[in-house]
This record gives C-alpha cells, sequence and structure tokens, in this order.
C-alpha cells in the first residue's frame, strides 16, 4: 500500500519525474533527492519557516506538503530565484544590510520577503514584520531583515515602469 | 561615537589610507548563503553514509532493565542497533569537571546511557539505518524494560535529606557551591535602607536555527576519523574525541564549514554526538546524526534556571551600601562537558554589582543536581542572571528612597577615570566608561521627554515604562577560563597568512564562522595591515588540517584575539614582503610601503612593483634575486591575553514598552543600547552582534521557557509552544558605541557578541515595573508572561 | 522526525473520497491543506494508514451566493477567504479572523473545511462559524446532511462528522442590514493560536442590540455561543448591565488551564474581550472600562 507513487512537477522550469514514497515532504524530496539544499529544515512541524518555498507562484512550507501532492505543480526554490535573476536586488539588500548571520533562515527569509513585495509594493515596517512573522532567525533580531526588504521596496517603487 | 581614549600610538598600522578597520564592508561569501549555496553539515551526503536516530528515555529517572532490539534489527534498511554497553567498548565515559572549580563534583557520563537514564531524552540505543525514516521506524520497536526511579527536579528541594541523592557516589546532589565575602555587608546593611527580592529565570535553551548536526566518518583504512560537525571549537572537538576513542589527534580531522547557528549551543560535547564518531569507528563507515526539533529541545544544553535572592542596601541619598545575593541553579544530572555546568553560577557571583562602586558584597552560589536536561553555557553566560538582580535591585533601591533610576546610577557607577580598578568579586577592570555610556544613551533616547510622555499617557490610562540596565561583560578569555582548571580548550589562536603566485593572500584563522564576520574581520584587519584590497584577501578556516591550532570562537573571543593573531601575522608578513620588495628594487624596507596591492615609496607614494609582480619574481625567477635573498612569502602569529584575564566591556540599555493592564500583554516600542567593545573593527557587524543578541534577550524577557512537569518531563519542546521572538513582536533597535581600546593588544578590539543578551532582559523588567509602578506591583520574574503580570496586578 | 509509513490516495472526485473513506474507516485521513495534519504526522502523534488527498476535487472548491446563502467549498483556503469580495460583503467576520490565522505560507495551503473539521478549540474559524450561526454540509454514503455549526463541535478534535463522511461546504446567512462585527484575539505572538478570543455578529439598531452572538474560543474544548450575551439584547447597555454580563460569562465559561493561562485567567481575558467588544460594537469607549477591578 505505502509503495513508491509516481510524480511529475516542474521544479525551478525542470520537469521532473520520480517514484517516490507517499510519506516523503517536499523539503526533503528537494533536499535530498533532487539535492537542492537550500531549501532548509528547521523544524519539521511548520513553525520555522526556513523551508519555505513558492508553489505555483505562492509561498508554502515545504515541511507541511507531501511531494506526491505537488503533482502537476510548479515549484520554485531559492536556487531557481537566484538563477532567474529574480530577487537579485533583494539579495544585494540582504549583503548590504547584513540581513543575515548563519544564513540558515535566509533562503526561506527571501522567499517570504519577496512574496510581500510582489503583493504589496511599498509595505510599511510593520507589515514587513507581519509579512516575516512566521519566519524564524535567531541570529539578526530582525531589524536589519526589515530594512533590507524596505530599502528593495523603495528601490523598486522609485524604479520606471 | 564617544572616544575615551586616544587611540594608542601602535595603532597607526591600522590607520591606513587604504584601511578597512572602522569601516562597513560587506561580509566575503554571503552571496553564497544568500543563493542557498551554503554548505551545511546537514547537507552533507557521503558514500556508504548511513543515519542514525537514538532512542532517548521516555522518564527523568530509570533502570534500563532490559533492551530488546531483535524484531527492529530485522527491519527494512537497519544496519545496526547499539546499546550503552556495546558501545563503552569503543568510547570512554567522562567526567566534567574543571580544577580550578574547587569542590566541582560530578558523575562519569557514557556516550548511551548504561544502565541508568538519567533525564527524559537521554539516548538509551543508537538505532542506524539507510536513512533516517528508517530508523524512526525501527526504533518504534526497539522495547526497553524500565525500572522508573524516583526524580529530583525541584532545584529547591534538591539538597534536602529526605531527597534522593542522584549519583549516590557523589553523596549529595551538589555540584558545586561557591561564596564570597568582600567588605563589612552586615554594617554596610545596618547603617541603611534595605530591599530585597527573589529573582527567578525561566530555563532556556538556544534554538539554533540548524539543529546540531555532525556526520563522523572513520576511514579504517587509513585510520584516520573525520569529523564534521557544526562546532564553535574544532580543536577541542579533536581533542576530546582522540581522548575517548583511544587515538592520537593527529588521527582526528575536524571540518566545520556553514553552521547554522550557534551561540554556545554548539561548543560543547554532547553525548550523542560521542556516540556518533564511536559508531562509525565500531561500524567503519560515515554515519550522519542530524538532531530533529524535539531531540534539539530535550538535549541542546538549557541555560538560566536561576532562582538568586537578592540585597542591596542604599543611603537616603542614593549610596548603594551593599550588594548581597543567595544564587541557586540545577543544572540536570551532569555537569557539562569539558566546559562544565559551574561556569554559570561561578559568572553570577563575579559580575553581581559589577558596574558600581560599592565594595560590600556577599554572595553565595549553589548549583544541584536534577533529572533534567542538562544546563550549561549559553550566549551571555550568567550575565543576563546578574545584571537582572544588579539591576533590580538598583531600581527597587531607587524606588525605596524616591530617586530617578538614573540618578541612583549617576551616583554609584564606577566613575570613567577610576580605571584600572577592581570589583569587590575580585575582577580586573582595564577602562571602562559607564558614565559616557549613560550620558550617551539618555541622549539618543531623548529620556526627559520619554518621562513627559509617559506621564501624559498615564493620565489617559496608558501605562507605558523605561528600563535601564547598565551591564558589564566578558571577554577575550585567557587561560584564567578553562586552561588553569585542566580543561584542554585553547584560549590562544593562530593566523598564518600567506602571499600567492598572482598577489592574493590566503590567510588560515584557528577561530570559527558561525555568522558572525570572523571571516570579515579577519580579511578587514590583514588587508588594511598589508596594503591588498579585501576582494584579494581569502580567508580559510574550520578545519583542524588547515588551520593553525587555536580556542574557535566562543565567549566573545574572536575579534580580539583571533584578530590580534591575524594583525601580528600580517604585519610579519608585510615586513617579509618589504624585505624582499626592498632586493628587487634596490631601496630598503623602511623606505617602501605597500598600498593597494603595489610595493610604493614611503615618502611620496609613487608606485614601485606590483604585489603580483613581485610574487611571480619571488616563485617563479628567484634565480632574478640578489645572493642570499630567500623570501619567506608566509608569516604565522598567535595570541593569547596575558596582562588581564578578561577584557572587560561595559554598556547599557533602555527599553521604553507598553503594558496593557487588562491583558497583561506587552508591547515593546523601542529599545536603545550604548555599548563599548573598544576598537570597532566593522561597525555594521557589531551593531548586528548586538542586536541579535538584544533579541535573544528580549525572548528571555517575555516568551522564553522550558516548562517542566514535576515528573521531569518537558511539556513544550516543539516550536510551536517553546515561544522564540519573533519579527512581529520586536522592536526596532538603535545602538551608539563609545570607545575604550583595550591597552593589552595592537587592535584594541574587545568583544562585542554577547554584550545585547546580558542587558535586554534587565531592561524589560524594569520598564515593565515602572510600567506598573501606580498599581503597586513589582515582578521579579522572568519570562514576564500575560500570566506573570495579572497575577502581579492582582487581576486574576 | 519524519512521518511513518502510509498509503496515499488522490481521490478523483467526491464520490470516490467517499468510496475510499468507506472502504479504510477510520485508519484513512482525509488530507485536504495538510497544515494541522502533517504536523502532528512528522512528528508521528498519528500515523493513519491512508490518506486520501482531495486536494484535487474542483467540486469543492468556490465561493458563491444563493437566495441569501454565502455558500464557501471547503477547499477554499484562508488566502481565499481573505481576498474574496464576496467574504469581505457578506461575511467579513471570517475575512478578519483570517488574519490571525498563523502565516502567510500556511494560509496559502490551510482550508476552512480542514480548519472546521480539525477542531481545534483554539483555532479562529470554528468561532467564526458559530457566531455566524452558519451550517456545516456533510456528504456521507447515504446522502448530504446539513448540521449547524452549533452543533458540529463535539470537543477537542472532536465534530459531528463520522469517519465515512466528508465535510463539503459550509453555508452563511448573509449579512443583514445593520449586521457589524468584531473580531479579536490574545495571542502571545502573531500567528499563534490564541489564548482566548472573539467572533462576534451583532445587529444594532438605535444603540442597542437586537441580535448579538459571541463564539468565544481557546475558553474550552470547543467554541462557544455565549448566553451571557443574551442579557445585553434589546437593553440599554451600562456599565452595570455589562459588568452583570461579564459575571454571567464567567460563570457560564469552563476554561481549561495550559501552559498559556490559567482557567481564571482565560475567564478574566473573555471578560475584557466581552466588554471591548461591547464598547467597539456599539461605539462607546465609555463602556471600555467598566468591569475593570
Amino acid at each position: 500500500m505505502s509503495a513508491p507513487v509516481s510524480v511529475s512537477l516542474l521544479v525551478n522550469g525542470e520537469p521532473i519525474d520520480a517514484f517516490v514514497l507517499p510519506r516523503l515532504n517536499l523539503a526533503d524530496f528537494l533536499r535530498e533527492n533532487l539535492r537542492l539544499t537550500g531549501t532548509h529544515v528547521g523544524c519539521e512541524h511548520g513553525v520555522c519557516g526556513a523551508c519555505t518555498v513558492r508553489l505555483d507562484g505562492e509561498i508554502v512550507r515545504s515541511c507541511l506538503m507531501l511531494a506526491v501532492q505537488a503533482q502537476g505543480a510548479s515549484v520554485e526554490t531559492i536556487e531557481g530565484l537566484s538563477d532567474s535573476g529574480e530577487i537579485a536586488d533583494l539579495q544585494a539588500a540582504f549583503r548590504e544590510r547584513n540581513a543575515l548571520q548563519c544564513g540558515y533562515c535566509t533562503p526561506g527569509m527571501l522567499m517570504t520577503a519577496q512574496d510581500l513585495l510582489k503583493q504589496m509594493p511599498v509595505p510599511d515596517r510593520q507589515a514587513i514584520r507581519e509579512h516575516l512573522s512566521g519566519n524564524y532567525c535567531r541570529c539578526t533580531g530582525y531589524q536589519a531583515i526589515v530594512d533590507a526588504v524596505e530599502a528593495t521596496a523603495k528601490t523598486r517603487a522609485g524604479r520606471p515602469a | 561615537m564617544t572616544v575615551t581614549r586616544a587611540p594608542a600610538e601602535t595603532l597607526s598600522v591600522l590607520d591606513r589610507s587604504n584601511s578597512y578597520i572602522g569601516k562597513t564592508v560587506p561580509r566575503p561569501n554571503l552571496d553564497r548563503l544568500l543563493q542557498g549555496r551554503g554548505q551545511y553539515v546537514s547537507d552533507l551526503e557521503l558514500p556508504r553514509m548511513a543515519h542514525v536516530v537514538f532512542l532517548r528515555s521516555p522518564y527523568a529517572h530509570a533502570r534500563i532493565v532490559a533492551i530488546d532490539a531483535d524484531a527492529a534489527r530485522r527491519m527494512s534498511g537497519v544496519i545496526a542497533i547499539v546499546t550503552g554497553r556495546e558501545l563503552e567498548a569503543v568510547i570512554t565515559p567522562w567526567v566534567g569537571v574543571l580544577s580550578h572549580l574547587k569542590g566541582l563534583k560530578s558523575a562519569p557520563q557514557h556516550a548511551i546511557a548504561v544502565d541508568r537514564a538519567c533525564w527524559q531524552g537521554e539516548a538509551v540505543a543508537a538505532i542506524v539505518a539507510t536513512s533516517r525514516a528508517a530508523a524512526e521506524d525501527a526504533m518504534e520497536h526497539v522495547v526497553v524494560d524500565y525500572e522508573e526511579l524516583e526524580t529530583v527536579t525541584d532545584m529547591r528541594t534538591a539538597l534536602d535529606p529526605a531527597t534522593p541523592v542522584i549519583h549516590s557516589a557523589l553523596g549529595d546532589n551538589l555540584a558545586f557551591e561557591r561564596t564570597l565575602n568582600a567588605g563589612d555587608v552586615d554594617q554596610a546593611l545596618s547603617d541603611s535602607e534595605v530591599v530585597e527580592a527573589d529573582f527567578v529565570f525561566g530555563r532556556h535553551t538556544g534554538v539554533t536555527l540548524e539543529p546540531r548536526a555532525v556526520v563522523a566518518d572513520w576511514n579504517a583504512a587509513e585510520a584516520r576519523l573525520t569529523i564534521y560537525q557544526g562546532t564553535q571549537a574544532p580543536h577541542m572537538v579533536q581533542n576530546i574525541a582522540a581522548l575517548h576513542l583511544g587515538l592520537r589527534e593527529a588521527q582526528v580531522r575536524v571540518v566545520c564549514k556553514d553552521v547554522g547557528g550557534s551561540f554556545g549551543i554548539k561548543v560543547h560535547i554532547y553525548a550523542d554526538e560521542m556516540a556518533t564518531y564511536a559508531l562509525s569507528k565500531l561500524l567503519r563507515r560515515p554515519i550522519k546524526f542530524v538532531a530533529d526539533r524535539v531531540e534539539s529541545f530535550n538535549t541542546d544544553i538549557h541555560a538560566r534556571d536561576h532562582r538568586c535572592r537578592g540585597r542591596i542596601g542604599v543611603k537616603p541619598d542614593g549610596t548603594i551600601t551593599a550588594f548581597e545575593i543567595d544564587d541557586l541553579t540545577g543544572i540536570g544530572p551532569y555537569s557539562m562537558y569539558p566546559r562544565t555546568s559551574a561556569i554559570e553560577a561561578n559568572q553570577v557571583v563575579n559580575l553581581v554589582g559589577g558596574p558600581y562602586v560599592t565594595a560590600n558584597y556577599r554572595a553565595r552560589a549553589r548549583v544541584v543536581f536534577q533529572n533534567k536536561n542538562v544546563m550549561c553555557q549559553y550566549r551571555a553566560v550568567g550575565h543576563p542572571i546578574a545584571c537582572s538582580v544588579t539591576e533590580g535591585l538598583v531600581d527597587l533601591a531607587a524606588a525605596k528612597i524616591g530617586m530617578d533610576p538614573v540618578e541612583i546610577r549617576r551616583r554609584n557607577l564606577i566613575p570613567d577615570d577610576a580605571y584600572p580598578c577592581a570589583s569587590p568579586s575580585g575582577m580586573k577592570f582595564e577602562q571602562l566608561s559607564h558614565h559616557a555610556s549613560l550620558a550617551k544613551l539618555l541622549q539618543m533616547m531623548d529620556y526627559d521627554a520619554l518621562r513627559a510622555e509617559q506621564a501624559a499617557l498615564r493620565a489617559r490610562n496608558i501605562h507605558r515604562g523605561i528600563g535601564i540596565a547598565s551591564f558589564i561583560e566578558v571577554t577575550n578569555p585567557s587561560a584564567a577560563f578553562y586552561g588553569v582548571g585542566g580543561a584542554k580548550i585553547s584560549s590562544q589562536d593562530g593566523v598564518a597568512v600567506r602571499l600567492d603566485a598572482q598577489g592574493s593572500v590566503i590567510c588560515q584563522t584557528s577561530i570559527t564562522e558561525q555568522g558572525q564576520g570572523s571571516e570579515s574581520l579577519t580579511a578587514q584587519i590583514v588587508g588594511s595591515v598589508l596594503g591588498v584590497s579585501m576582494d584579494r584577501v581569502r580567508v580559510t578556516l574550520g578545519d583542524t588540517d588547515n588551520t593553525p591550532y587555536g580556542g574557535g570562537t566562543w565567549a566573545s573571543r574572536g575579534a580580539g584575539i583571533g584578530g590580534e593573531a591575524a594583525l601580528q601575522a600580517a604585519k610579519a608578513l608585510r615586513q617579509n614582503i618589504l624585505d624582499v620588495a626592498a632586493a628587487i628594487l634596490q631601496s630598503t624596507p623602511a623606505g617602501l610601503d605597500i598600498v593597494n596591492n603595489s610595493i610604493v615609496n614611503a615618502v611620496d607614494g609613487a608606485p614601485r612593483i606590483e604585489l603580483n609582480e613581485l610574487a611571480r619574481i619571488v616563485y617563479f625567477r628567484p634565480d632574478t634575486l640578489p645572493p642570499g635573498v630567500q623570501p619567506e612569502l608566509m608569516a604565522t602569529r598567535h595570541f593569547v591575553p596575558r596582562q588581564y584575564p578578561f577584557a572587560f566591556t561595559n554598556g547599557v540599555q533602555a527599553s521604553w514598552l507598553e503594558v496593557d493592564t487588562e491583558t497583561g500583554f506587552v508591547t515593546l516600542l523601542k529599545h536603545w543600547v550604548v555599548e563599548d567593545c573598544g576598537t570597532i573593527i566593522n561597525p555594521q557587524l557589531v551593531d548586528e552582534q548586538i542586536r541579535g543578541g538584544v533579541v535573544q534577550g528580549l525572548g528571555a524577557a517575555l516568551f522564553e521557557k522550558c516548562i517542566y512537569d514535576e515528573r521531569g518531563q518537558l511539556t513544550n519542546a516543539n516550536m510551536a509552544d517553546y515561544l522564540v521572538p519573533m519579527s512581529g513582536e520586536m522592536p526596532d533597535i538603535e545602538i551608539g558605541h563609545v570607545v575604550s581600546p583595550t591597552q593589552e593588544t595592537e587592535l584594541g578590539a574587545k568583544g562585542a557578541g554577547e554584550a545585547g543578551t546580558a542587558g535586554a532582559a534587565a531592561a524589560v523588567a524594569n520598564a515593565v515595573n515602572d510600567a506598573l509602578r501606580p498599581f503597586g506591583a513589582t515582578i521579579t520574574e522572568i519570562p514576564l508572561t500575560p500570566q506573570v503580570i495579572l497575577t502581579a496586578l492582582g487581576r486574576i | 522526525m519524519k512521518a511513518a509509513a502510509f498509503a496515499y490516495a488522490r481521490a478523483t472526485s467526491v464520490v470516490n473520497a467517499l468510496e475510499l473513506l468507506a472502504a479504510h474507516g477510520d485508519k484513512a485521513k482525509v488530507l485536504s491543506g495538510g497544515q494541522s495534519l502533517m504536523p502532528a504526522m512528522n512528528l508521528r502523534l498519528i500515523s493513519p494508514d491512508i490518506l486520501v488527498d482531495i486536494g484535487g476535487l474542483a467540486e469543492l472548491r468556490g465561493i458563491a451566493v444563493r437566495a441569501g446563502v454565502l455558500i464557501v467549498g471547503a477547499l477554499t483556503r484562508h488566502v481565499d477567504l481573505l481576498r474574496s469580495p464576496e467574504i469581505a460583503l457578506y461575511a467579513p467576520l471570517l475575512r478578519d479572523a483570517v488574519a490571525h490565522v498563523a502565516h502567510p505560507a500556511i494560509r496559502n495551503r490551510g482550508t476552512i473545511g480542514g480548519s472546521l473539521a480539525h477542531a481545534d478549540p483554539a483555532s479562529e474559524l470554528p468561532a467564526c462559524v458559530v457566531a455566524l450561526d452558519a451550517m456545516i454540509v456533510v456528504r456521507g454514503p447515504s446522502g448530504e446532511r446539513r448540521i449547524a455549526a452549533t452543533e458540529f463541535f463535539k470537543g477537542i478534535y472532536e465534530t459531528a462528522l463520522s469517519p465515512d463522511e466528508l465535510l463539503v461546504a459550509i453555508e452563511v446567512p448573509v449579512a443583514g442590514q445593520g449586521s457589524t462585527f468584531f473580531f479579536q484575539e490574545y495571542a502571545r505572538r502573531h500567528g499563534d493560536y490564541a489564548v482566548v478570543g472573539l467572533a462576534a455578529r451583532a445587529v444594532v439598531a438605535a444603540g442597542r442590540f437586537t441580535d448579538l452572538r459571541l463564539g468565544f474560543f481557546a475558553i474550552g474544548d470547543r467554541p462557544m455561543l455565549a448566553a451571557a450575551a443574551g442579557r445585553l439584547i434589546n437593553a440599554s447597555v451600562t456599565s452595570a448591565l455589562l459588568a452583570e454580563a461579564a459575571t454571567a460569562l464567567a460563570d457560564e465559561l469552563d476554561p481549561q488551564e495550559d501552559q498559556q493561562a490559567t482557567a481564571a485567567m482565560r475567564r478574566h481575558l473573555a471578560t475584557v474581550l466581552l466588554r471591548r467588544c461591547v464598547a467597539a460594537l456599539l461605539a462607546r469607549p465609555d463602556l471600555e472600562a467598566g468591569v475593570a477591578r
């Protein structure tokens, strides 16, 4: 009964066909099967946000999803967003502001911040704090992250359409 | 920035035209982490690698009668199931004591429990399988017959005669006791107003986002063990693994690449990590252990579980006449190895009253065993306890005599011109800046305006509070911390610097990186001293095969000790380069300098030869050098502080918050810190260390607590129930600096990694009490939960 | 920890899902958004033999208004409730509540049907459907039945659903003239489960309540419609009357104690919420400080 199930999906634009055990969650599938280790695992119960990825354009916790549930979906990870250049400005702002220390929360934090900036082009600091409030960072104290997201929003807003 | 003392003459080596010192520059190699290309141990996979999970005792105290693993052994994917008794043949037990902590005792601890489990979460068997999931499946089928034993959980009764003794060979449950008596406390108190309070601190843990992780790879053909581990102290791990596995240190290599947070959690030797090394040796293949989050809560060291009775004497004019404390802490069933679990209480005794002139100080600290997870050193060891007790008492004293909290501090803080001096507990202070720091803080926060705003809001039934907390911090520890007690924990660090064949610099340092910016500060120092641009400096760290021997990164020592070693190594290499350049250019070393990757004339800065050209000649055409010139384009230097056991730093924090007196909920509005860590190498990195540290302290103040029941069960061992600080509740934190460089080093840098954590909770607690003053409520307990606040207000 | 092994069936229709549930009984679990189920499975707190994934069933999606009833499909996600113009217009209480549910990444997966069927007494949506006097539409082997929200929740993680039934939709009477709503909860951090919360629907006319439904949550083993509200309906609300209602509320509550709060604290916070709710709904700030001791 718990035999492998076939799953076909797009990961960072690349078609993937795999046989996976039903119990394999999406985070482990990305990390162990596809070696996309930029998606981190911090709690495996959906609280820390380190495993945040994009599923059909929306952020989700990849530890709270089975790989088989991604059938037919498009999954994007930090590797994909980095290679496409979509968040190059946000990454630069994080670098300038030292909005990361150990870097373990950073992929999930960037995913979540980009999600906010897509929905709300010029969020205030409280809105940034609220949107990121499900992503745990033990190192920074959050302020530098909020600064980097705010700076990116302002730069993007000032950019000619 | 306020500079209390002119930088020493010798600082000129850093004060060059192209210096990176004192400048904010982005850390090298951040893109790797930003693009998800970090190499954390949890990412690592090796050929033939197996995964271990540990079956952990569900009881806080139990005899292990029998372990039946037959059914589990037959399950798919299972490679081995190993008990403590079986692993004993591979790895020896240890006892976490240090000789300079007189009287400290502990019992032998095994990698996997033998016969008896002493806390809920202690490993009783290892299950090794082809995947973590398969190992967990098998674990459910290992049957352990336990005989539950009586538990010792409450530290307050641990020493009662009626309480069972956890380790009978030790005679009692007292691990360590220290008393101190300076001046004449009784006389001082008899002449003063006396205020007394019981301070209670929740048990916390570090909750590093990447859990503890290790891959141990015993290569039987090489007779060599490679340990990939997220650790702050690779050489310490090397020494201890070798010692207990019966190997020479040369047979153990420790590699530490990216680490997902440490904060003192990853500076210890954990039993399950030792078991993983031993399993690799036993099974002759790589074994990976990554704690899951529940295991992290149950086995990562806890800290801060203290109950401290404090007394303060004060005169009507605000003079503080004495401090007295009686501190009690419960550390679990074993003193941790090798740093021991007595250091935190010892630090509390050392630090209470430390910012103040008062000479009368009496202290007792007792450290007891109990059947809970082990406690040990975690960021700002002992400081939050000492600071909260001291600053809480000072505020209580001020309230007693009707004095403003700032005024009482002004009257009692050690004057900035009184240094060098010592505290009643014997701590030597080289140069602190309490008054300059306080003045700067008041200016930053506009104290008077804030007080006026507070009064106006109070009239509208809005209750806000201001809390101030001065602190001192132990940094740059010498051998006085561990080495003198017999621990093989290096207090010195080494840096090797070499010029490569294209004129770039390769730098190997024994300090480690967990995100603080060790790589950056090393590159900044080396680049500045050598006259080489930072993009040409590559820093290697975290590998015992490829770095000089040294302590690593803990106790706020990386910049001050490792940074000085880098400075001295770079100075030596610079001299060597100038010697060669002088030979090539038929000049003198003194007549030349290195600026922007080129040899230039010292007098007019005119370029003479680029470093890459010099390197080309040295490495590929040495035949063209004058006879007798043998270039040494590599230099190594080590450094350890000798003059002061610790380079004390100081600072002051303030919190501005609002209490909803109907619901007991606290909203943090703003936080300020002024800190003096001496020479600032990279202002942004220092500020971010402080901010991160403050938020850890704010977590302690409002949220974090390991909640045990009376049977020793940790009841909130998950991230939904153990509340860490998240972005939504944290305030913006403004930071200022006063600069008093230490004269013990040319660099002048002291540590900054723990200052934020040291004083944040004290500032918040004082602010909450300030807000509640109209209600006559005083709280000396953290975390300040709504339940605690509503109870104090008499609402429930 | 990793979830224990299980079998997986992707339901192709509601009928197919019901067949799978009938075949596996209580050994099966329905997988909707998975935001409560997956953590429990990852921690091996539960280990179902088979998961029936209903995530692909288009027939369970969508929000529609028919004959004065707002029909919300079981697979409607939290984020859909947050963004739906129909919800904003006809049941803004749901929108207001969802802003307090966990975090964006969770709200992108979690569904209203999953939340109601999970029946966590501290969660927001069960209290909302109770306050809104909604009907829970359930389909089983013998057809469809409608259960009043007030009858649906039976205890901690317990509902009137039987293992062979599927929650398919929620029917909410659309907000009428004069309807106002109030939602507030006290949680330790953004997105945490509430320590105590209140979802309320009222009809106010000429400064009085002509209707008032107070759905408290995290105060017992299920969301509770407070009877004390009755004292405030068709009455001139004074501080004294509000204090009386608060006392009645404290009496009818039987809160549990946990790590966040004692029973006494929950009673206290419930009365604070009552006061703040009434003051807000009647736009009478004077009532807010009414019953402070």
